[in-house]
């Protein structure tokens, strides 16, 4: 497997003097080809900005980030934007696609932008939403589609360009239980079938049953790394059997959780 | 691409964006009204001495360019006519009459008498109208008249037809009758349709004061309508113009001499008219603007979310322009094609004697400013969205 990408000792610090953070502390690591990384940390650890920095949206304050080979420092603004088009695909919390394009035409969207969408293109968009289940929902509105709908259309806007590395980011927030294990799995066997590196940044730990690795963030820096498909299981499933709607590593590691009566435990 | 994202946004928002374009097709209507009505009223005004077939008009010297204040003799046009130069000059005398119309209102009252302007010509030289109808003025003391195609239309005149005028004289009111020998057109002047007849048998007719202010049989003209043997080539004849005022004034004695334009121009009340119509113009159009402008920027607010995505997934800022430009300038170009269509419906149903009228040229400035109001009143929002950060769509800011 080849490496799709890599980071470099990338650090980013906002500000300057004493007011400046530490958002990104000095971080490593390589995913390749057709492997899906879960980023997970609590709020503030850092996940967010580091994948704005790998999508190219922010710079870091230092080290670098190499995308299919290429260099993103060596990147000007316009560069950096014609790359994400060509060989980034990205899906969001929210607010992911245009409201006034269907789900086909959205999906044909990366198309379009990437220089024309002709039969083929539109060929491509409707079976990739075919094989996501959106069938019956090509020429359907996003506010007519539910929310794991719209993720899975935005899944395929983010693969239909076949692009070197794809970013998810929570892509489950705003879902449900059931449709956001479905969203996953089905995001997972994209990343797997088409041999793209993704990443996706995530709360949800259960989610990380679909994932090959979990680089597990704290205070800007990797906390640790998961590669072993019984450990990855095993916190993720260990989270699960708790019944809970949602566990956070936040939930797992500090925050003390509400008891049956409604009080915390001293 | 942005024209595509535009057409979608727009077709599927068709709603909100129509009901955009419905309120600049008012403000079009609004402009076109305006518009209409200061050519209209201009017209009205000026028309007469606009379409005047003389290159200079002479007035007293000390009348301030006020046609009613000024008062030139017979000799004074003999005086101009003796200026090498000059190829033939015709005196003008303006006052207002009324025309009795014949027959009943459909409630049975009489018709109520019809103003006019009653511009007084020596037939054959300047001043005297081109007829589109019938025949020119031929005797300088004939009880005869070419009548504007206003006056023709509301009093129900033709050629060949004998109207009264009624004039006061002193305190006596006089009625004279006259014949139509000619049917002319666009020649009114001070708001009034007009009527144009000899010299002569205008001062016999025109309103006088009760204690006549000059000598009895001293014929006069309020204005001195100039032809000049003017060189063929513009730039010569410019020149040529404005020796000629300079020659003329030196020559004669207490006159002034000025061109057609600035002597319309000084028309009482011409000018503050213009002026008030035209800024209420300029206010509409900047209404439009700040509206418009109001509007995308409201739109452009409510999709930061949206065009954060679309930057994040390399969407490059001429595209966002090229969309907002394209959408901004197609609902304001709808609006104004239903507002000049509408305008336009009403226009001609509007009763005869309104004033207002449509030229092409201003016409098409109020259009092509219209036009603009939308790309204008967009700037503010095309701005923003340009600087919004693709990293919204993240939830982070820089």
């Amino acid at each position: 497997m080849g490496v799709a990408l890599e980071v470099h000792n990338v650090t980013k610090i906002y500000g300057s003097g004493e007011s400046a953070v530490v958002a990104v502390n000095n971080v490593s690591f390589s995913v390749a080809e057709g492997e899906f990384v879960a980023l997970v940390g609590p709020s503030g650890s850092g996940k967010t900005t580091l994948l704005a920095m790998l999508a190219g949206l922010l710079y870091p304050t230092s080290g670098s980030i190499y995308i299919g080979g290429h260099d993103l420092g060596k990147m000007d603004d316009a560069q950096r934007t014609a790359f994400r088009r060509q060989r980034i695909g990205f899906t969001f919390q929210a607010n992911n696609l245009m409201p006034y394009l269907t789900a086909r035409e959205n999906v044909e969207l990366m198309m379009r932008l990437n220089g024309g969408c002709k039969s083929e293109c539109s060929r491509m968009a409707v079976e990739l939403l075919i094989r996501l289940g959106l069938g019956q929902r090509l020429n359907n509105l996003p506010r007519q589609l539910s929310g794991g709908e719209q993720q899975r259309v935005a899944i395929a806007r983010a693969l239909i360009h076949n692009p070197a590395v794809v970013l998810a980011d929570e892509p489950t927030a705003s879902l449900d239980t059931e449709r956001a294990y479905q969203v996953v799995e089905i995001f997972a066997d994209m990343i797997h079938g088409h041999r793209r590196a993704g990443i996706m940044v995530t709360h949800d730990l259960r989610m990380c049953i679909y994932v090959d690795r979990v680089i597990q963030m704290q205070d800007g820096r990797i906390a640790r790394i998961l590669s072993n498909r019984d450990e990855i299981d095993a916190f993720a499933s260990a989270k699960r059997q708790r019944g809970e709607e949602a566990v956070t590593l936040a939930e797992a590691t500090s925050v003390p959780r509400m008891t049956s009566d409604g009080r915390f435990p001293q | 691409m942005g024209a595509y994202l535009a057409f979608k946004e727009t077709w599927r928002n068709r709603g909100r964006f129509l009901l955009v374009s419905l309120l600049v097709a008012l403000l079009t209507a609004l402009v076109l009204f305006i518009a209409g009505l200061t050519e209209g009223l201009g017209r009205g005004n000026i028309e007469y001495l606009s379409n005047l077939d003389a290159d200079l008009i002479a007035y007293q010297a000390d009348a301030q360019l006020l046609i009613a204040a000024s008062r030139l003799a017979r000799g004074t046009l003999q005086d101009i006519e003796r200026v090498p130069g000059v190829k033939i000059a015709g005196p003008i005398e303006f006052s207002r009459v009324s025309i009795i119309l014949p027959g009943t209102t459909p409630q049975g009252q009489p018709r109520k008498p019809l103003d006019v302007s009653l511009i007084q010509v020596e037939p054959g030289r300047p001043g005297e109208p081109p007829v589109r109808f019938g025949r020119q003025l031929q005797n300088r003391r004939g009880k005869e008249a070419i009548i504007d195609s206003l006056v023709a239309r509301r009093a129900g005149l033709t050629v060949g037809d004998e109207f009264t005028i009624r004039s006061l004289q002193g305190t006596r009111e006089e009625f004279y009758t006259l014949r139509v020998v000619g049917i002319t057109t666009s020649q009114q002047y001070s708001i009034q349709p007009s009527i144009i007849v000899p010299l002569l048998t205008g001062d016999q007719i025109k309103p006088k004061p009760a204690v006549e202010d000059r000598p009895s049989g001293d014929i006069s003209a309020n204005i001195i309508a100039i032809k000049l043997d003017m060189p063929a080539d513009p730039n010569e004849a410019r020149a040529f113009r404005e020796l000629m005022k300079r020659r003329l004034e030196s020559q004669v004695k207490k006159i002034q001499v000025v061109d057609i334009r600035t002597a319309y121009e000084n028309t009482p009340g011409y000018s503050a008219q213009q002026g008030t119509l035209d800024t209420q113009r300029y206010f509409a159009l900047v209404i439009g603007v700040l509206v418009l402008g109001g509007f995308f920027q409201i739109q452009a607010l409510q999709k930061v979310a949206q065009i954060g995505v679309l930057k994040a997934i390399g969407t490059p800022n001429r595209t966002i322009v090229a969309a907002s430009l394209v959408q901004i300038t197609s609902v304001t170009a709808l609006g104004v094609f239903i507002g000049g269509v509408v305008t336009l419906g009403l226009a001609v149903a509007l009763p005869v004697g309104v004033p207002i009228a449509f030229s092409p040229q201003t016409t098409l400035i109020a259009l092509a400013s219209l036009l603009l109001i939308g790309p204008l009143g967009g700037l503010l929002s095309i701005r923003y969205s340009v600087g919004v950060e693709p990293l919204t769509a993240l939830g982070l800011s820089q």
